[in-house]
């Protein structure tokens, strides 16, 4: 009985393949974090004064604020004077022009992780935004993207070259004091994308950021801030990877989309950072605030994740439906091994007039891993005629892991319909009797019951991102997505 | 085709097979009956590969080779396929995707290449077709919601498609109406060939009215008691099995 067992862990247990470290000098800041290390930060990128005053803001809010604590997580006790914050490549004056000055070993890391930035290589119909360490190395098709108006760049270029619209929409979203890390990562952030779609453009390309932790003892404060203007569309890719290393190392983001009237963003992420190993060493600790807000009526957000990797993940990608008739969703595919955690859902909030939500969130676990859906659905006074519909399941692999449901629901308008399916369930023996007694592979029947219990969410994910979080949950392909 | 001897099985520490013999020939149609508890089940898990059984003596041989020996895959692309008692749902699989992948891990095995998607549909939609089954069962996910008759049809299907040469039928015949019974037993009657031999688990007569068995076994407490040809049967029907386990 147990021989199937030992192949489905066998299949789980790939080594993680992005785990090599790349060679290259940065200028890395001493470990610590003050007033003053925040004031050489802000230097350092070269920000407008309103910019510095924001970060002190929020570092002296944080200093208030106590360490959050979990239920369901067990975390060792974070330093954060033990971590630096800035790390970036060394490069002869303000970050590289062209292709030419990047560091020939960063090209070379992104070419190993699929992502060719080279003009040549560049996967067509997608711009990449590359974020390393600290700073953004490189964005693709920038001029073409600019024909239309599209402004897609570093958030620190933004900074410098659109005080305007950083000033409007930074931290409207996520207030600077909304929780432990959003304040940390608002006083320390470094880089991220930032991203404009005006109005009635419909973004010509999938938009895409791929961050790359690589130097040691840092941390990763990325922010990203993507504003839809009325009747505009985008749909934006989110990747991540990380060396294998022994200490845990913080990935603490914050998020934040805005979409006006008719507007539309669809966010997808394929989060692949390094889990650790067997022993539950090391491993990226990954939380992350991601919120959108709906904010003109008609308007629309779809997150939809794939998480597979980190120690711990704590996330919680949502949407304010603030808008008449918005529309919110979420699509989540979290995996779990060893002795990885996770603790993620959505949030909802409903506040316009016939605001509807979708929540399908598929949770894996196998080895003695911990995987949690906390989920909140706050339906207000104000959004008469509100719907939403959760569907949350389980599939666990083998019999010491764990999977826990907690959902939340809160409803103060009589007109609310709330719907809530929740399943358990494991790949039983017989059905992977089934499967290879037609002939296939227990490592090929394991791929395709798990592709098919996520396969509501795998649908959702662009054609590129379905093929990369299929190859990641260490399966082969071949159409059963679709 | 297949050899049997002296085949002893435990589950845990109780003997379940004690000690059974079979041949089977290619074109051969045989019918193993029995009383509940006899062994009929962990027969056809046996051949097929299942885990959770030890065999604890005497040999298999299919077309030459030792049966015992290879994996439940290996020997399901060599040719040997078991219509299930209880088929299993997965959701979120489709019929034709499940189909696809067997019959391109059966072709790879065989040296073959993968089959051109045009050519797969137009094969599928006529096998599908000819066992009466909607083509909207293809993109349904395996078994899902399906009513105990579609499930054996599905099984049937799956044979259909995957052609295989030993055809291990377990109580295909449970849950089937009469309608269902017919459907399932004629498209069985369409795979007979002289290439293609069939092992009918069973413990009712009943679907031996609609697939004519060669030869008929009687299997009790672990081993075969009786065999003979289709007239065992009725007479099985007649008389129970009460006096055979007592012989």
């Amino acid at each position: 009985m147990s021989a199937n067992n030992d192949e489905i862990n066998n299949l789980l247990n790939q080594d993680y393949k992005q785990g090599f470290i790349t060679d290259i000098q940065a200028d890395t800041f001493p470990v610590g974090l003050n007033e003053d290390v925040i004031a050489k930060l802000s230097k350092v990128k070269n920000e407008p004064e309103f910019m510095l005053e924001y970060r002190l803001k929020a570092f002296r809010h944080w200093q208030t604020m106590p360490s959050p604590d979990w239920a369901q997580l067990k975390i060792e006790p974070i330093d954060y004077q033990e971590i630096s914050y800035y790390s970036a490549p060394k490069s002869k004056d303000n970050g590289p022009k062209s292709l030419d000055e990047i560091d020939p070993e960063i090209l070379e890391a992104y070419k190993k992780l699929g992502i060719p930035l080279a003009e040549q290589e560049q996967l067509a119909g997608i711009a990449v935004d590359a974020v390393f360490d600290s700073v953004s190395v490189a964005t693709t098709f920038k001029s073409k993207l600019h024909e239309v108006g599209v402004i897609f760049c570093p958030i620190s270029e933004a900074i410098r070259e659109h005080p305007e619209l950083i000033k409007q929409y930074l931290s409207s979203v996520v207030p600077v004091g909304d929780n432990f890390f959003a304040a940390l990562n608002s006083a320390v952030f470094t880089d991220g994308s930032f991203v404009y779609i005006p109005k009635g453009v419909r973004c010509p390309m999938e938009l895409s950021t791929y961050f790359r932790i690589n130097a040691s003892n840092t941390g990763q404060f990325e922010r990203t801030l993507i504003i839809a203007d009325e009747g505009s569309y985008v749909s934006y890719l989110e990747g991540c990877s990380a060396p294998q290393r022994d200490e845990n190392q913080l990935h603490a983001a914050v998020v934040e989309l805005v979409t006006l009237k008719d507007a539309q963003i669809k966010y997808s992420t394929v989060q692949n950072w390094y889990p650790g190993d067997k022993e539950g060493k090391g491993g990226i600790y990954n939380f992350v605030t991601k919120r959108a807000d709906c904010r003109g009526e008609n308007s629309k957000v779809s997150w939809t994740q794939v998480e597979t990797g980190s120690a711990i993940t704590w996330k919680y990608p949502s949407c304010v439906l603030t808008g008449d008739n918005s529309v919110g969703e979420f699509y989540s595919v979290a995996v779990t091994n060893n002795l990885q955690q996770a603790d993620t859902g959505t949030k909802m909030i409903h506040i316009g007039k016939n605001t509807t939500s979708t929540i399908i969130s598929k949770g894996i676990s196998a080895g003695r891993a911990q995987n949690t859906y906390r989920g909140l659905v706050k339906i207000l006074k104000s959004a008469e005629n509100a719907r939403n519909y959760t569907q949350c399941d389980s599939l666990l692999v083998g019999d010491k892991c764990g999977a826990h449901t907690f959902p939340y629901v809160e409803v103060k308008q009589p007109t609310a319909q709330i719907e809530h399916e929740a399943t358990t369930s494991k790949i039983s023996e017989d059905q992977l009797f089934f499967c290879q007694q037609r002939g296939l592979s227990a490592e090929d029947a394991v791929s395709m019951i798990v592709n098919g219990f996520c396969k509501q969410v795998f649908k959702e994910l662009p054609m590129e991102f379905a093929v990369e979080a299929q190859a990641l949950l260490g399966l082969s392909l071949e159409g059963s997505v679709g | 085709m297949l050899k049997i001897k002296d085949l002893t099985v435990n589950i845990g520490t109780k003997e379940i097979l004690k000690g059974l013999n079979l041949n089977v020939k290619a074109g051969e149609i045989h019918a193993i009956m029995g009383p509940n508890g006899a062994g009929k089940s962990t027969l056809s898990h046996v051949l097929s590969g299942k885990s959770g059984y030890e065999v604890t003596g005497g040999s298999v041989t299919y077309n030459g080779k030792d049966l015992l020996e290879m994996p439940a895959e290996i020997r399901a692309r060599e040719g040997v396929f078991l219509a299930f008692q209880y088929p299993v749902e997965i959701a979120g699989v489709t019929n034709v995707y499940l189909l696809k992948a067997a019959l391109n891990a059966i072709r790879k095995h065989k040296g073959l290449s993968e089959v051109d998607a045009m050519d797969f549909l137009t094969l599928v939609k006529s096998k599908t077709k000819a066992l009466d089954m909607d083509e909207k069962f293809l993109y349904r996910a395996v078994n899902e919601g399906f009513s105990g008759g579609e499930k054996k049809r599905n099984e049937i299907l799956q044979m259909a498609m995957l052609e295989p040469q030993l055809c291990i039928l377990d109580e295909t015949d449970s849950g089937l109406d009469i309608d269902a019974l017919r459907i399932v037993a004629d498209g069985v009657n369409a795979l007979r060939s002289e290439n293609r031999a069939f092992i009918m688990v069973t413990h009712y007569q009943r679907l031996l009215d609609y697939i004519k068995p060669d030869f008929v076994h009687v299997l009790a407490d672990g081993k075969i008691v009786k065999s003979g040809g289709a007239e065992l049967a009725l007479e099985l029907e007649e008389k129970g099995y009460g006096w055979l386990e007592q012989a």
